[in-house]
């Protein structure tokens, strides 16, 4: 988190006129005020996805809504949970996650060392088309993906919508990874090399542990594009049985909308797909933000 | 910054940076070039070429052709050069959908960036608590997964339940019972709403990270020689952290092209879909929906390189820092 030494300006206001200097205090506590009000307005979702999932229906049937937290009722999660599809769900999630970040990470890493320590031919064209694919949009590929995946056979398979993850990952890793690697110098290697380590065995001694934070970083990302991705899953896993979570929760919710909507199991399906993301987004995301913009904020 | 930034920045590279080959090639044929980058990057490029460049190859291909139903099920498909995209391109609908997708994506992405500024600011004039709690507001809204973001915004709006009708209503307005996704208009102001709010959190850290690097002595030199808040925003501190701005703005308008789990999402609920499509949902309905696989891809490669003429400043200014 960026926790960054303060600019504020009202450190000369000691100067002005204490009218002037009440104006300040007035507008700093409306400007607190607006600060607190968007928070609301921004964690209220969330907020409200949480606790509608521990409300009984009966209360969320009323017309008034209730607004206080938690009713402390954790009948709608076990009923979710032992509905039976949720766990065919999560096990095809967490197949298709861990093969996109082993995968993703192993070919990412081999990929950004070659761009960082090499120069070779065709290396800038490889970087532009890394850089140009991780723009693309699932939904300009997605039905031509679909008819690979139908000719192979790999439609509703673990292994067809891992492949289609990896690809689509993969470019952002490699450009997250080469910033990793670039940051550490070569020389720390090539010292070692003098110190009579082979070039294999600086790498795995030096490199390798400095690169750690990075891959960190990085698996986190592809794990949690992995979890999250609904519109590659919902092209090349149509069938129920083989959902991923997000096509889980939506198959729930059309289910329950057939009936008067049980927006109570609803949310606690919700909030069932969304915690663990939250907890690996709030590991990750400073690297993310920085990965992104990089270099336009250093100026 | 986080760590990755520091490193990089503590540690530069060096100018002419020729990092030693793996393997100094003592062989008897001298290489000019190592093979060790090339099979560094196989993996990568492999499957890249299979999930990504096949399927381009197949979908430009087809688009050329008449593919349909009778296709799928083994009849050859004949090539009709550019008759699909003639027939595209002067069907009124798609003009209807790509004027929509535009729009959408214009205005949302405008909405999301002076939201996210305008947050931005606020973090930096605010007491350090209050800032804390409203990053950790975005943060939490910034984590929600798309398709449970989707759900929880659904029952927000439920036309019967929903929170918003019950505020509305609680406010003096009549909104009892108002279905807020059956009006195409409405549908999109709601679906704007639900982006905005997944991405100002982006757009406010990224702009914040920027304002960070704007140093107080500036701004207060400003300010001693008459500088009004406004000024100094309009010409000491916007000027400074415009790299970012334009960067966000771009990469806003990108994500806000491909909102088909959003659209999709939110139809759902039972919106006309011929009314509510952005181009990623017409895709789906005309190669998933109808099996018109030429028509499809037609559209697919419209918004590839519809995708790509705008990322291209985005590629450019990474390959600079990629050369640096």
């Amino acid at each position: 988190m960026t926790v960054a030494t303060s600019t504020r300006m009202p450190a000369v206001a000691g100067r002005r006129r204490p009218r002037s200097r009440r104006r300040i205090r007035t507008s700093r506590i409306l400007l607190g005020a607006l600060g607190i009000a968007l928070a609301l307005i921004w964690v209220f979702p969330v907020y409200w996805m949480m606790n509608s999932a521990l409300l009984p229906n009966v209360i969320l049937q009323n017309t008034t809504p209730t607004w206080l937290p938690f009713g402390g009722s954790w009948d709608n999660v076990i009923a979710v949970v032992q509905g039976g599809t949720f766990f065919p769900a999560l096990g095809m999630s967490v197949a298709v996650a861990l093969i996109t970040v082993v995968c993703c990470l192993a070919f990412a890493f081999l990929a950004a060392l070659a761009i960082s320590r090499f120069r070779f031919r065709g290396r800038r064209a490889f970087v532009l088309a890394v850089l140009l694919i991780q723009m693309l949009p699932a939904e300009g590929l997605f039905i031509a993906q679909y008819k690979l995946m139908g000719t192979l056979g790999l439609l509703n398979t673990v292994v067809g919508v891992s492949i289609l993850y990896i690809a689509a990952v993969v470019p952002f890793t490699i450009w997250m990874l080469r910033g990793f690697v670039a940051g550490i110098p070569v020389d720390l290697e090539e010292a070692a090399m003098v110190d009579g380590l082979s070039r294999t065995q600086a790498f795995l001694r030096i490199t390798f542990p400095l690169l750690a934070p990075g891959l960190v970083a990085s698996g986190v990302y592809a794990f949690l594009q992995a979890w999250n991705e609904f519109t590659v899953a919902l092209v090349i896993l149509p069938q129920s049985s083989s959902a991923t979570l997000p096509l889980w929760l939506r198959g729930f919710v059309q289910q329950s909308a057939s009936r008067a909507t049980d927006w109570g199991q609803v949310m606690a399906a919700s909030t069932l797909v969304a915690v663990p993301v939250i907890v690996f987004f709030l590991i990750v995301q400073g690297r993310m933000t920085s990965g992104l913009v990089s270099g336009a904020v250093k100026g | 910054m986080t760590a990755a930034e520091d490193t990089r920045v503590a540690i530069p590279r060096p100018p002419t940076p020729t990092p030693a080959p793996m393997r100094t090639p003592d062989g008897p044929r001298r290489r000019r070039t190592p093979l060790t980058p090339y099979t560094l990057l196989l993996p990568a490029i492999l499957i890249l070429l299979l999930a990504l460049g096949y399927p381009l190859v197949w979908q430009l291909v087809t688009s050329l052709q008449h593919f349909g139903l009778a296709q799928q099920f083994g009849k050859p498909a004949d090539f009709v050069w550019f008759e699909n995209y003639v027939t595209l391109f002067t069907d009124p609908y798609t003009w209807v959908v790509v004027g929509r997708s535009i729009a959408f994506c214009l205005v949302t992405a405008a909405v999301t960036v002076v939201i996210g500024i305008g947050m931005a600011l606020l973090m930096n004039a605010v007491h350090k608590a209050i800032r804390i709690i409203l990053q950790i507001a975005l943060l939490l809204a910034w984590a929600m997964p798309v398709v449970a973001a989707m759900t929880v915004w659904n029952w927000l709006f439920d036309w019967r339940r929903g929170v918003v009708n019950y505020l509305l209503t609680a406010g003096g307005l009549d909104f009892q019972d108002h279905n807020w996704l059956q009006n195409p208009l409405s549908f999109f102001f709601v679906a704007m709403v639900i982006v905005t709010w997944m991405s100002v959190p982006f757009v406010a850290f990224s702009v914040y990270a920027g304002l960070t690097q704007v140093s107080s002595e500036v701004v207060e030199a400003a300010q001693m020689d008459g500088a009004r808040g406004w000024q100094r925003l309009r010409y000491i501190i916007l000027p400074i952290i415009r790299p970012v701005l334009g960067i966000v703005l771009l990469l806003q308008i990108i994500w806000d092209l491909r909102v088909f789990a959003q659209i999709k999402l939110l139809q759902d609920k039972g919106s006309i879909a011929s009314e509510t499509n952005l181009l990623g949902t017409y895709i789906y309905q005309l190669g998933v929906g109808s099996s018109d696989f030429a028509m499809a891809s037609a559209v697919s490669v419209f918004v590839l390189l519809l995708t790509v003429a705008l990322s291209w400043f985005y590629v450019r200014h990474l390959l600079k820092e990629d050369e640096s």
